[in-house]
């Protein structure tokens, strides 16, 4: 019998291709190819007024100039909203290259290619473009008070403004024995993967086709985006994403400028044409996020009931708004957490600015969200002067009252209903991860020797495994060997191994026997993409019940073959056999030969598939009218909605007394996406997580001037955490199954990132006695809180509304 | 304006190219490239060795992180017509083959100490060279030694255990790590 494979620690397959150099990322392909390099706009809000390419195109080597003039037919309109939501009232989308007016520093405005990205740099560099500089608006301020506009036609600068409401708000909020008001802050981050984004065309000039290479975390959605563009039949159009290195969210939107115009310039050059973005690019021509102003009332009784919570954030979508309004959509429903609001009231606007446009990164809105309504519970806490983990398990949602209902719409327009969880198991496991209630010992201990030290909590409830489906294909070649393909993309969640194990369980064969194809979409052509923590749940178990057709077929070819009945058949290691007695046996790669009955035979094996090889009903067609040729199988699975994952994080920060430097002493996380397919990559995928999130706490930020500048677009500046800023993550994994799926999945991905910033603010203030309202917090600025608070000039903006 | 397309002869900035030979993984390999040619983009797109990746190239990131005489070096921060005179490694010179994995690589797939694999290389590299010198670290001592490469994916936990780990299978000791 072979060992089950779901559950265990298996290390990852695509490992020894990554560690010696031969990993195919997209730059690692297209030798050859003419190398796309793109003239940027210098400014955040400007008309164009002229370009003037000078000899740009006469230098050596230049294959080509284009501005939006040059664009056809549909590559010259906006960019498609792709989601788009009732609620976005006023969704705006760039072009391909800008024309007329541009509203980001880093919108493309003149694409040169050229025999390699050197010489096409050199060619940008003598294209002169002048602008009429327009006045910007940069931050939610200035977007929220609309003295400027980023688009004329868009009045108070507001994309989209939504409103939902559970219960009587007026009355619970009248009604509370106690309100505290917050005003909250997150500043943008950005996803920020290590490969940029990248994209390699070849056209096909003889066959009329294309095939696209690109670093995305969606080739079908980016397929039907290309042919739609371009004006080729679907069928002419194959999108493969090689190796990913990394995607975070960022790489989701498609189709991005760059992955229109370089199988454009492809088509009409006659020749392979790639681009691959490099780090400046990054940062001011993909995407961010996070940045969000917040002001939170609540009101709760004496013992920290909440009865009422009323929000209304603010939130920056940049300049366009091709993703539509999910990321604060997820951040109004997902603040709900583990608990039970009371009446609950949360209001929206998302704004335009002239900065670079806004879509999820890791997280998505739920960074946020979370940050508010655990900054409240902290508050509540020290209202009442009560333990702040008693607090939040007295709101709890309980274990009994799950499926748990919040009466809200989630992002995928379904009901926010929670499958399952059980808090305050979660809650007690933290408390005696991090050990809760002997810190106070602790504190005085450090104390005695000088140094302050603070303890902090998060918690976290996460809809993971959105719609609408994913698909599955499993393939059993002659030779046993078995081809698993799945449309979604991997960017290192290690789904090559993840998605064997699934099927090795499901049909009976050796791991090293199966290879999982993914984000290919000559392979599956129908699929959604990764994102939202779904690639495990929704391609594990699409994969999981291809896997279950093939073995029924696999066990009724079999038992035809054996003169049994299925029913006596079991698949181990890749043999049928009789239950008992295993002599009597057949291994899949010969049920594959007799699957497909043959006229001819390629080798040995294929022999008995032929015409005079056996016997056979001649009334009978050889390929019987249910069925079809081959082993193999497909099948989808399509939820009726998202799952929840929970986790709980704490910290133990200290906090200098001079410097304000914040040194995070312990991180510990519980964490429950339900049955955990790979324990070791679901680690791997917490680790990375809070790793993350602690960056989004204490390191990055973008730093936008007045101007809409983007001041640190390096890695220089823009404070990505090494190894020596992260801390040491203890963990602590609670199973509870989701009912909703054949293998009780709940995502991952996002999980480590959630509560991070809400965890830190509480450890810091914990250890400082000042509120912390805003996020990330550099030294300096929790130097001159404390320098305010001193002066009484920081009240507690918890003050009765 | 409409597309301009074909260049003409005598074009202006047409380049001088140098014909520069490495030794890379102890082979020697020559190419015909440009003064400004970095080593970056001569081993990836002049010699196709393309396991040296390109994070930042502003020699920030570590992922392009190649040995230039056993020493770790940026190879986005170095022309290729200066690494001649040095012995250049890259991670394919450290195993190319996946069926027989190195010391260090073999530690990074029993840590999982990756996962998109697109900073693997310059982590590879460095700590190859770190652990020459350093035979055995401790723990924050691994955590030091590659704190100067980025990483967006792992948060470094399961990097600093292969660092430990490696250091034991160069020394010939072959325990399973505890996961
Ligand atoms: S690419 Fe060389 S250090 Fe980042
Ligand atoms: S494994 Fe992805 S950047 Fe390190």
């Amino acid at each position: 019998m072979s060992t089950r494979q779901v559950g265990e620690k298996v290390q990852r397959r695509e490992d020894p291709r990554l560690l010696t150099g031969n990993g195919r990322f997209v730059d690692d392909l297209g030798r050859g190819a003419l190398h796309a390099a793109f003239v940027r706009s210098p400014h955040a809000h400007a008309r164009i007024l002229d370009i003037d390419i000078g000899d740009a195109w006469e230098l050596e080597g230049v294959e080509a100039v284009y501005t939006w003039e040059d664009l056809p037919g549909r590559v010259a309109e906006p960019l498609p909203v792709l989601i788009p939501h009732p609620a976005l009232t006023h969704p705006r989308t760039g072009y391909c290259l800008a024309t007329q007016e541009v509203n980001h520093v880093g919108e493309a405005v003149v694409m040169v290619v050229a025999r390699d990205r050197y010489l096409a740099e050199d060619a940008c560099a003598r294209i002169r473009v002048d602008y009429e500089p327009l006045p910007p608006v940069v931050g939610i301020p200035a977007a929220r008070e609309a003295a400027r506009l980023v688009h004329d036609d868009v009045p108070g600068n507001v994309a989209a403004t939504l409103l939902q409401e559970v219960g009587d708000l007026e009355s619970a909020m009248a009604a509370a024995p106690h309100r505290l008001t917050l005003d909250l802050a997150v500043e943008r981050s950005a996803s920020t993967p290590l490969e940029g984004r990248g994209v390699l065309a070849r056209w096909d000039t003889d066959d009329g086709s294309l095939r696209l290479y690109s670093s995305t975390q969606t080739s079908t959605g980016l397929r039907a985006a290309v042919a739609a563009k371009l004006g080729l039949p679907l069928a002419k159009v194959e999108v493969v994403t090689p190796d990913v290195g990394g995607g975070f969210g960022v790489k989701i939107v498609h189709p991005w400028p760059e992955e229109v115009l370089v199988p454009w310039a492809a088509r009409v050059l006659g020749h392979d044409v790639k681009w691959t973005e490099d780090r400046r690019e990054h940062f001011v021509s993909a995407a961010h996020e996070r940045g969000q102003l917040q002001e939170v009332t609540v009101g709760f009784d004496d013992e920290g009931h909440l009865l009422a919570l009323d929000v209304r954030f603010w939130h920056d979508n940049g300049a366009y708004t091709p993703y539509g309004i999910i990321v604060p959509i997820i951040t109004a429903t997902q603040l709900l957490g583990p608990y039970k609001p009371g009446a609950y009231r949360v209001e929206f606007w998302s704004l335009y600015t002239n900065t670079v446009l806004v879509t999820p990164y890791r997280g998505a809105g739920r960074p946020q969200g979370c940050f508010a309504m655990e900054r409240t519970m902290d508050a509540i806490a020290a209202r009442l002067g009560l333990d702040r983990a008693e607090v939040r398990s007295r709101n709890f949602i309980q274990p009994e009252e799950m499926p748990y209902d919040q009466g809200l719409m989630f992002q995928d327009g379904r009901p926010l209903k929670y499958d399952s969880g059980d808090f305050p198991a979660s809650l007690a496991a933290l408390k005696a991860l991090v050990g809760w209630e002997d810190f106070e010992g602790y504190r005085a201990e450090a104390e005695r020797a000088g140094r302050r030290v603070g303890l902090g909590i998060g918690c976290y409830v996460e809809g993971t495994g959105v719609g609408p489906y994913e698909g599955g294909h499993v393939h059993v070649e002659t030779d046993g060997r078995v081809n698993v393909a799945t449309g979604l993309t991997t960017q290192g969640q290690g789904h090559q191994t993840v998605l064997a194990q699934v099927v090795a369980d499901e049909l009976g064969v050796r791991l090293e026997d199966v290879h999982v194809t993914t984000g290919d979409t000559r392979a599956m052509p129908y699929a959604v993409g990764t994102f939202a923590s779904r690639g495990a749940v929704m391609s594990g178990n699409a994969v999981a019940l291809a896997a279950r057709v093939v073995r029924a077929k696999a066990l009724r070819i079999a038992a035809d073959a054996l003169e049994v009945s299925p029913d006596d058949l079991e698949i181990a290691d890749g043999v049928v056999s009789v239950r008992g007695a295993p002599g009597t046996a057949v291994d899949l790669g010969t049920v594959a030969v007799l699957a497909n009955p043959l006229r001819y035979a390629f080798d040995t094996a294929a022999q008995a598939a032929t015409q005079f090889a056996g016997t056979f009903d001649p009334q009978r067609p050889p390929v019987a009218e249910d069925d079809e040729p081959g082993l193999e199988g497909r099948d989808f699975y399509s939820p009726t909605q998202a799952t929840f994952a929970n986790g709980m994080h704490a910290a133990v920060v200290e906090t200098d007394p001079v410097t304000a430097e914040v040194r995070i002493l312990r991180y510990c996380v519980v964490h429950d996406c339900g049955v955990m397919v790979n324990p070791m990559i679901v680690e791997g995928q917490v680790h990375g997580g809070v790793a993350q999130g602690v960056g989004g706490a204490l390191y990055e930020r973008m730093v936008y001037d007045e101007g809409g500048q983007l001041l640190n677009a390096s890695f220089m500046d823009f404070l990505m955490p090494y190894a020596s800023e992260v801390p040491h993550v203890e963990t602590d994994h609670l199973e509870t199954p989701s009912p909703l799926n054949p293998l009780g999945l709940k995502g991952a991905g996002e999980a480590g990132t959630i509560p991070v910033s809400a965890v830190i603010a509480s450890a810091i203030e914990d250890a400082e006695g000042i509120p912390i309202r805003s996020m990330p917090i550099s030294p300096p600025e929790l130097w001159a809180l404390r320098q305010q608070h001193a002066a009484g000039t920081v009240t507690a903006q918890e003050g009765p509304s | 304006m409409s597309g301009q397309a074909g260049s003409a002869a005598g074009a202006p900035g047409a380049e001088e190219l140098l014909e520069v030979t490495l030794r890379v993984n102890g082979v020697s390999r020559t190419a015909g490239v440009p003064a400004r040619r970095l080593l970056s983009d001569f081993l990836r797109h002049d010699l196709g060795l393309t396991g040296t990746h390109v994070g930042c190239e502003h020699g920030v990131c570590g992922a392009c992180t190649v040995l230039l005489d056993g020493e770790p070096a940026r190879a986005c921060l170095v022309f290729a017509v200066s690494a001649q005179p040095h012995e250049v490694t890259t991670v394919e010179g450290l195993g190319s083959d996946p069926g027989a994995l190195g010391p260090v690589q073999r530690a990074f797939l029993e840590c999982h100490a990756l996962q998109c694999g697109f900073c693997t290389p310059g982590f590879l590299t460095t700590v190859t060279a770190y652990l020459e010198d350093t035979p055995d670290p401790t723990e924050a001592e691994a955590r030091e030694a590659i704190s100067g490469n980025l990483c967006r994916c792992t948060g470094y936990q399961n990097i600093v255990s292969a660092v430990l780990r490696a250091a034991e299978l160069r020394r010939g000791a072959t325990p399973e790590p505890t996961p």
